[in-house]
């Protein structure tokens, strides 16, 4: 084997055998790390803080919380945006750039879009227990028919937002599962534990890997990743709704669709880049997930932080260009002269400044500065979602309503617990699913290219290669 | 069968009970717990808990026999009445219709002044209290306090049984045990018995300790509170020799002066009433009255002035004889040479109106200062005109009640009290620290010491004897008003708990007829007093507007509140008892064939019940007296200003919730927001921004980092100044007072002066109360009884205070407007806005279309007569079953108030701004609501007349409404707020309003119950809701007309009128909700020769002038 015939995608020596091997061992064959038992563990303690806060939350109500009258939603509200945010890098991943043909997305769709699930899990219990009474909310905002013939009122975005999130998760659920089943298979036929094969054999529906089989999966697919595509848009679009559809300064601007969902793309990058650094790591998988990848990611970053970036700018424009007493004000306030400005000048250090440093090739390919990155703009994100929501409602129209919001205990056991939560479904993900997509990554070794497509394939590495790894030294002659 | 036997085994019971007590048939759970029959009965019924019953009265057990209790007296038919007739308001072909509420007149009494009130009674419980429109202190509006007592009855704190030495007797050993200890006491003339009660000014207790002197020749009578009229009383008789009760008609005054005198704060609501006469602006009555305040604190009177001087307390009394010098007052000299362009050109002023101006002086005033007001009024010809004299309202006023109780402490001291019987009142709590009714100075001193009182407290806590008191809800009784006029107290529930009146107590020491019950009591003086004659004549000049102006006002003002069920008939005019009481009684009496034959029938019955069915008996004002002023005092020399004990002056107020301290165990107002600071359930120390700046206090997060907005100043800011307010030892008169004091930076409170507040640090109170605040009455002293000097100083630690608004500065948006009425007159369309109805993208004209087709309920606010005095937020609490949540949930921003009361100040200059000016804000009823789209399931709808309906079974609390309200008025209940098991407060709650539950929104919705009654009663009479039937809670409650209700339609109506109004504007109108409630501008009435005239206005954006030709008001007829 020739280094130059290695596609950047999938480094080292790989043959089909040896990828099915390296991604289905740690799984099946190796012994489970000691650090999985430390990772897991400690996530799932976190996670216990999450069950026994909405114990006492579903015992007390909301009131264990801070949120108060005016600033009545607060961290609830932050935090499902938050995590919904982080929940689109998954779906964007697996569809677009699967419409869009960018094979570097093969290797690390399988996780992101785990992560998409778990962190829609996390996102989705937030708006039901944010409600003063969730054992109604759980099914009265759905139009079911009743007796009464009472319907969901369907002017209100929170409506919108019970159908955006529920479609959203099934269809990545099933976008998911449905790539899953190959890979299920390749399991089931390599367990040697009973259990396991039993498991792994319910779970890929009889998969034999026929043509028929694949046709059928190729098209399933396809027809997921369409559907899942206009979803990554609408998504976030109806969660900006929450807002931008209220008479609220500071809600109330048409700029926030695209700029939710740009900041939603940025999130979910930064939260990638955050599980994956340490997985490569850990699981030895650099083969798979290569400096490339982590290098476009990066420039995902850096584009759509620049969106995210833009619209804070037009925030303060449109403020000043409104003419609106109000707007105005509440610009100042949330720059300058409001109480919580530390959290705007935060926010743009985090998600402004820090992104800046992406545009150098040094930090882009520095794992370290990658991951460091990520993590300020997951903090940035989240601080956005509070200068948003905190802000614009501690101080409106009378000023005679005006009070400070803080947060209580159970406010940040509730966030935490909600990140130990979803680390527990990442940790048992890893151990029983594996974690990069077998067949795809072996579609990205040579020998999967035949039929001339070979041709194409060398076009893209050459391009990649000549975009991106130009300190490489020169490739020996190809192998013909 | 078992379930057999129970019921004859209850049966049994019930009747044996019965038998025992007649129709009492439990008076204490005491006496009924310890029938045999009743433990055998729940020994059958309970076999699970006969073990376990315990006869001792732990709190848990009484709840529990409560329960009991009053599950078996429903049982017998839910008679919750007094036995004796009492005579409903309302007329009624039935007296009682189940469902149906009724109201009964009844009188409330602070500091010996009667409120007449309407007790709203449902199915025998009294939920709610209006002001009696009879009455001249109430004329149909009530205050916070009158409100508030409805709490007070079911407080499940109040003391329930007799005790002695805390242990449950019964009255007949209580009678027993008294009379046997005075007939010791009789052979020397009861030189050993003393009676301490608070101001009274009922004639039957009058009248009672006028008989018992000719039996106990050498009992002595002492009347004491820390709030009284000392310092009137001591004034008048430096003016005129004799003590005289000073009766004002500031309704007839175009230009008042109050020299220290907080109107608004007290408790008279006819005085408030008068003022908001004077003050009402329409396009018929251009001229409004003026407002000079000097006054030494800031106050609700100086927040309303039109002219306010703040001076330290000492410096009053200074101001006023330079006052009296400008207005030429024979013999007054003065050498006080500050703001002497400010005096002058008022009394310029004053002296323009001769006769229809008014100076009144505060009851914390030093008497020399009423003495001067007293010559001030007689040099500008008000005597008689907008001031009269009639005799006290209280015996012994010769004498200060500082005195008699000085003498009191003296006796015990001295070891001549042999007997104490303190009725009523809180000494123990609320006397002087020099002549404090301790326990150390009674314990060996005093060998009998009985005690009255409606709670167990720091005085019950050392008397031998507590008598629980009646609530004035379960009593009879009698007072006087104001002005004299006698008003009539009746029970509209028999007693919750053993208790007794005041009269029962003082007529066990008589030698006969010692066992008697109020009803007899009350009713057997009145027949011997020939009132009838009363009414006659005594109508002079003063009483024609002080007795029966209601009327007129009521009808001038489109009603001035009846509650809307009692379509109340109105009392005849003529004042004429018999006549008035004929023509309602035929009503209220069908059972009586012929009623209308009383009418000619001089017979006492029938006089009794119309006097007792309106309340107050008509002609019983005072006869104005001719007072001529010696100015004989202005010669006298002065007592020299006390300098020694500190740098800083201070003065002591009662709270203007809790009082001296007696209604601090009501939640209602503890957490009703103060009316200047909005600070709730604690008493704060007021200081100027200027000495607390030189003194350091509240600096370490000053009041303007963040300011926000172009005015600069946000006076008090969000987080930090108040908030952490820091702890100062507090020394008067070289005491301390034991407790830390937290300070509050008040802007227009006059430099080194320290305003505390009576009312706290109660040690012995309740649940409620206990604990919270400091207490001032630690260094009140008898010669410092409202003000003295002393000194702060910081210990370095802060707290936090809970305040509903931390921001008092409007940011110069245009919410509140308050302009000057000249350039009003000379412009009335300078606030003229934009109507943007038809700039919706939505189809409004179709929502038009059905509210064309339906009421159309609206309502305004006239932000002119406001004075912030918060009845109205007390009221809606009441009626709406609003809960209290308690001083950490307002810390934490959670207050559930419906209606509130926004405050703002106006100017850069935080050492001297203008106001504050008040702004209740409630539901706005938004045509266009914002709240209504956002909801995920409907919770909150429009109804076809208008109103935004809160939906609360369909509620799931996303809050989602309350982000979008751009007045923020919805409340959520954040926690279980409201109190589910407490059986009293289940007796208390008004059955026709939801009693909201945890994780719902709530908030105002016009008293839709309300609204619904008044439909029910035209539906039934097939005629449409007249304009006045409808009166919202708040309404009701508002002493000044605030507001006005009604339906918009209606182009006679009140509020068709008000709509129509050049001072109407819209709150935020530019986000086009189309509120149904509307504002108008407040109005200042400056003087344009005062040095501190400032015509800029509030609010509103100056030069935005327009020659409108539509008016905001006028889109309603135009859509039809």
């Amino acid at each position: 084997m020739h280094r130059r015939l290695v596609p950047p995608m999938v480094e080292g020596d790989h043959t089909f055998a040896t990828v099915t091997d390296k991604i289905s061992d740690v799984t099946l064959k190796k012994r489970t790390p000691f650090g999985w038992f430390i990772g897991f563990g400690i996530s799932f303690m976190v996670a216990q803080l999450l069950l026994f806060t909405v114990v006492w939350l579903l015992i007390n109500g909301i009131g264990i919380w801070g949120n108060n009258h005016p600033v009545m939603w607060a961290f609830d509200i932050i935090n499902f945006v938050w995590w919904i945010g982080i929940g689109h890098a998954g779906t964007l991943i697996s569809a677009i750039l699967l419409l869009l043909n960018q094979k570097w997305r093969t290797s690390i769709n399988r996780f992101a879009e785990a992560m998409t699930l778990f962190a829609v899990a996390c996102a989705a219990m937030f708006p039901l227990l944010h409600t003063g009474r969730p054992w109604l909310a759980a099914y009265w905002l759905f139009p079911y028919p009743n007796t009464m013939g009472i319907w969901p009122q369907f002017r209100s975005p929170l409506i919108w937002d019970v159908f955006a999130v529920s479609t959203y998760a099934t269809v990545s659920a099933l976008f998911w599962y449905v790539g899953l089943i190959p890979d299920f298979a390749t399991l089931r036929d390599r367990a040697k534990n009973k259990a396991f094969k039993f498991v792994y054999a319910i779970l890929s529906w009889g998969w034999r890997g026929s043509a028929r089989h694949w046709h059928r999966y190729e098209l399933a697919y396809l027809i997921l990743a369409g559907l899942s595509t206009p979803l990554v848009l609408s998504v976030h679009s109806i969660v900006s709704f929450d807002f931008a559809v209220s008479q609220l300064p500071g809600w109330h601007a048409t700029i926030f669709p695209p700029y939710f969902v740009a900041g939603a793309i940025f999130a979910g990058f930064a939260m990638v880049l955050i599980l994956c650094i340490p997985l490569r790591h850990w699981y030895n998988m650099k083969d798979f997930i290569t400096d490339t990848h982590l290098v476009n990611m990066g420039k995902v970053m850096l584009a759509t932080g620049l969106i995210v970036v833009y619209g804070y700018a037009m925030e303060g424009f449109f403020g000043w260009y409104s003419a609106a007493e109000y707007e105005w004000f509440m610009i100042h306030n949330r720059v300058w002269t409001g109480p919580y400005w530390w959290a705007y000048w935060l926010l743009l250090l985090c998600n402004g400044l820090s992104i800046q440093l992406l545009w150098f090739k040094r930090f882009r390919e520095s794992e370290f500065w990658l991951f460091l990155i990520s993590v300020v703009v997951s903090i940035g994100m989240w601080l956005e979602r509070f200068v948003i929501i905190v802000t614009s409602l501690n101080r409106d129209f009378l000023p005679s309503s005006w009070a400070m919001y803080s947060p209580r205990v159970f406010d940040w056991t509730m966030f935490i617990g909600t990140i130990g939560f979803f680390f527990t479904l990442l940790f048992l993900f890893v151990r029983f699913v594996p974690i990069i997509s077998i067949f795809e990554v072996r579609t990205l070794l040579p020998q999967a290219n035949v039929h001339g497509h070979q041709q194409d394939f060398e076009e893209n590495v050459n391009e990649v290669e000549y975009t991106y790894d130009r300190t490489d030294p020169p490739n020996p002659e190809p192998a013909k | 069968m078992p379930s057999n036997d129970s019921k004859q085994n209850f049966a049994a019971l019930r009747s044996k009970i019965l038998a025992q007590n007649g129709k009492e048939y439990w008076r204490s759970v005491e006496e009924f717990v310890d029938a045999p029959e009743f433990e055998e009965f729940v020994k059958q019924e309970y076999p699970e808990h006969a073990e376990v019953w315990d006869n001792s009265l732990s709190r848990r057990n009484f709840v529990k026999v409560m329960g009991a209790s009053l599950a078996l007296a429903g049982l017998s038919g839910c008679v919750y009445q007094p036995p004796e007739k009492i005579v409903p308001y309302v007329s009624q072909p039935e007296n009682m219709l189940p469902g149906k509420p009724l109201f009964f007149a009844t009188t409330f009494t602070l500091g010996g002044q009667a409120m007449g009130l309407l007790g709203k009674s449902y199915d025998g419980r009294p939920i709610k209290v209006e002001g009696n429109p009879d009455h001249p202190n109430s004329r149909g509006a009530t205050d916070v306090r009158a409100q508030a007592s409805l709490l007070d009855m079911y407080d499940p704190d109040r003391a329930k049984e007799i005790t002695y030495r805390g242990h449950p007797r019964t009255w007949q050993i209580f009678s027993n045990e008294v009379r046997s200890a005075l007939e010791q006491n009789r052979v020397d003339g009861g030189a050993g018995v003393r009676f301490l009660t608070q101001t009274v000014t009922s004639p039957t207790l009058v009248d009672q300790f006028r008989r018992l002197g000719t039996e106990l020749p050498r009992a002595k009578w002492i009347q004491y509170e820390p709030v009284n009229n000392d310092n009137a009383m001591a004034g008048a008789r430096m003016a005129f020799g004799s003590p005289v009760q000073t009766v004002y008609h500031i309704d007839r005054a175009e230009k008042i002066l109050s020299l220290d005198a907080d109107i608004f704060s007290s408790f008279n609501v006819g005085y408030i009433n008068d003022y908001a006469k004077g003050r009402q602006y329409s396009e018929e009555k251009k001229q409004i009255n003026r407002l000079y305040t000097v006054e030494s604190k800031m106050s609700l009177t100086g927040a309303k002035a039109d002219h306010r001087l703040a001076v330290k307390p000492s410096q009053v009394a200074e101001v006023a004889r330079a006052i009296a010098v400008a207005l030429g007052v024979p013999g007054a000299t003065s050498t006080y040479a500050e703001n002497a362009q400010w005096i002058t050109a008022m009394a310029r002023d004053l002296q323009a109106s001769r006769g229809r101006s008014v100076v009144i002086a505060g009851d914390t005033a030093s008497p020399t200062v009423h003495a001067l007001a007293h010559a001030m009024n007689a040099a500008l010809g008000n005597v008689g005109q907008t001031v009269s004299y009639i005799d006290p309202l209280s015996p012994n006023a010769d004498r200060t009640q500082v005195e008699q109780l000085r003498e009191l402490i003296a006796e015990i001291d001295a070891g001549i009290v042999k007997m104490l019987v303190i009725l009523g009142g809180n000494p123990v709590y609320d006397t002087p620290a020099d002549l404090k009714l301790s326990f150390d100075r009674i314990r060996d001193k005093v060998p009998l010491r009985i005690y009255l009182g409606t709670h167990q407290n720091e005085t019950s806590e050392i008397c031998h004897w507590h008598i629980p008191e009646k609530h004035y809800l379960e009593a009879w009784g009698d007072a006087r008003a104001y002005d004299g006029t006698v008003s009539l107290m009746q029970p509209l529930i028999s007693p919750i708990y053993d208790s007794h009146s005041i009269y029962e107590v003082v007529q066990l020491f008589f030698r006969e007829n010692f066992d008697m019950r109020d009803y007899d009591i009350v009713k057997g003086f009145w027949q011997t007093q020939n009132f009838a004659m009363a009414g006659n004549p005594g109508t002079g000049a003063q009483p024609a507007a002080q007795t029966q102006p209601q009327q007129q006002a009521a009808t001038a003002q489109g009603g001035n509140p009846q509650p809307a069920a009692a379509a109340a008939p109105s009392p005849n005019p003529q004042g004429d008892i018999t006549q008035a009481g004929g023509s309602t009684m035929a009503n209220a009496t069908p059972a009586r064939p012929g009623a209308g034959t009383a009418v000619t029938g001089n017979n006492f019955e029938d006089r009794w019940r119309s006097v007792v069915h309106l309340g107050l008996i008509p002609g019983t004002a005072g006869t104005p007296r001719t007072m001529s002023v010696n100015t004989a005092f202005l010669t006298q020399p002065q007592p020299a200003p006390q300098t020694a004990a500190g740098p800083l002056e201070i003065n002591i107020l009662p709270d203007p919730s809790v009082y001296d301290g007696r209604f601090n165990n009501n939640g209602w107002l503890q957490e009703l927001p103060k009316p200047l600071t909005k600070v709730t359930w604690e008493n704060i120390a007021y200081i100027s921004p200027r000495t607390a700046e030189r003194l350091g206090l509240n600096q370490d997060r000053k009041y303007n980092p963040y300011s926000g907005g172009p005015e600069g100043t946000s006076f008090i800011n969000t987080r930090g100044g108040n908030l952490h307010s820091d702890l100062v030892t507090l020394t008067y008169q070289g005491e301390s007072i034991k407790k830390q004091v937290p300070v509050w930076i008040l802007p227009g409170q006059p430099d080194d002066v320290i305003t505390i507040f009576m009312g706290y640090g109660r040690w012995r109170s309740g649940k409620v109360g206990e604990n919270l605040g400091y207490n001032a009455f630690d260094v009140m002293r008898s010669d410092a009884m409202n003000h003295g000097v002393g000194d702060i100083r910081a210990i370095g630690e802060q707290v936090n205070v809970a305040s509903t608004q931390t921001h008092f500065n409007m940011e110069n948006r245009d919410l509140l407007r308050r302009v000057d009425v000249e350039q009003f007159n000379a412009n009335p369309n300078m606030g003229h806005q934009e109507d943007f109805y038809d700039k919706s993208m939505y189809p409004y004209q179709q929502h038009q279309e059905v509210y064309n087709n339906n009421h159309k309920w609206a309502m305004t606010i006239d932000i002119n007569n406001c004075v912030g005095c918060n009845a109205c937020v007390v009221a809606c609490q009441a009626e709406n079953n609003i809960p209290v949540v308690g001083k950490e949930q307002i810390e934490r921003s959670r207050e559930m108030h419906w209606l509130r009361i926004d405050a703002y100040y106006k100017g850069t200059d935080i050492n001297n701004p203008e106001g504050p000016a008040f702004q209740p804000i409630l539901c706005q009823q938004c045509e266009q609501a914002p709240c209504e789209v956002v909801c995920p399931v409907h919770a909150t709808v429009h109804s076809a007349d208008g109103l935004n309906d809160m939906v609360y079974n369909r509620c799931v609390g996303t809050r989602y409404c309350s982000n979008n309200c751009p007045y923020k008025v919805r409340r959520f209940n954040f926690f279980l707020y409201q109190d589910w098991e407490t059986p009293q407060f289940k007796l208390m709650r008004n059955p026709e309003v939801t009693v909201r539950s945890r994780g719902v929104m709530e908030k105002c919705t016009f008293c839709v119950q309300r609204i619904a009654a008044a439909r029910i009663e035209s539906q039934k009479d097939g005629r449409a809701v007249q304009d006045g039937e409808v009166v919202t809670a708040c309404q009701a409650a508002c002493p000044t007309n605030v507001f006005s209700f009604g339906d918009w339609h209606d182009q006679n109506s009140q509020i068709a009128k008000a709509k129509k109004d050049p001072r109407n504007y819209v709150l935020l109108n530019e986000l086009n909700t189309q509120p149904r409630v509307t504002y108008m501008a407040g109005l200042k009435n400056q003087n344009k020769e005062m040095p501190d005239y400032n015509p800029t206005q509030w609010g509103g954006k100056t030069g935005e002038q327009h020659n409108a030709e539509a008016q905001p008001g006028i889109r309603g007829e135009e859509s039809h």
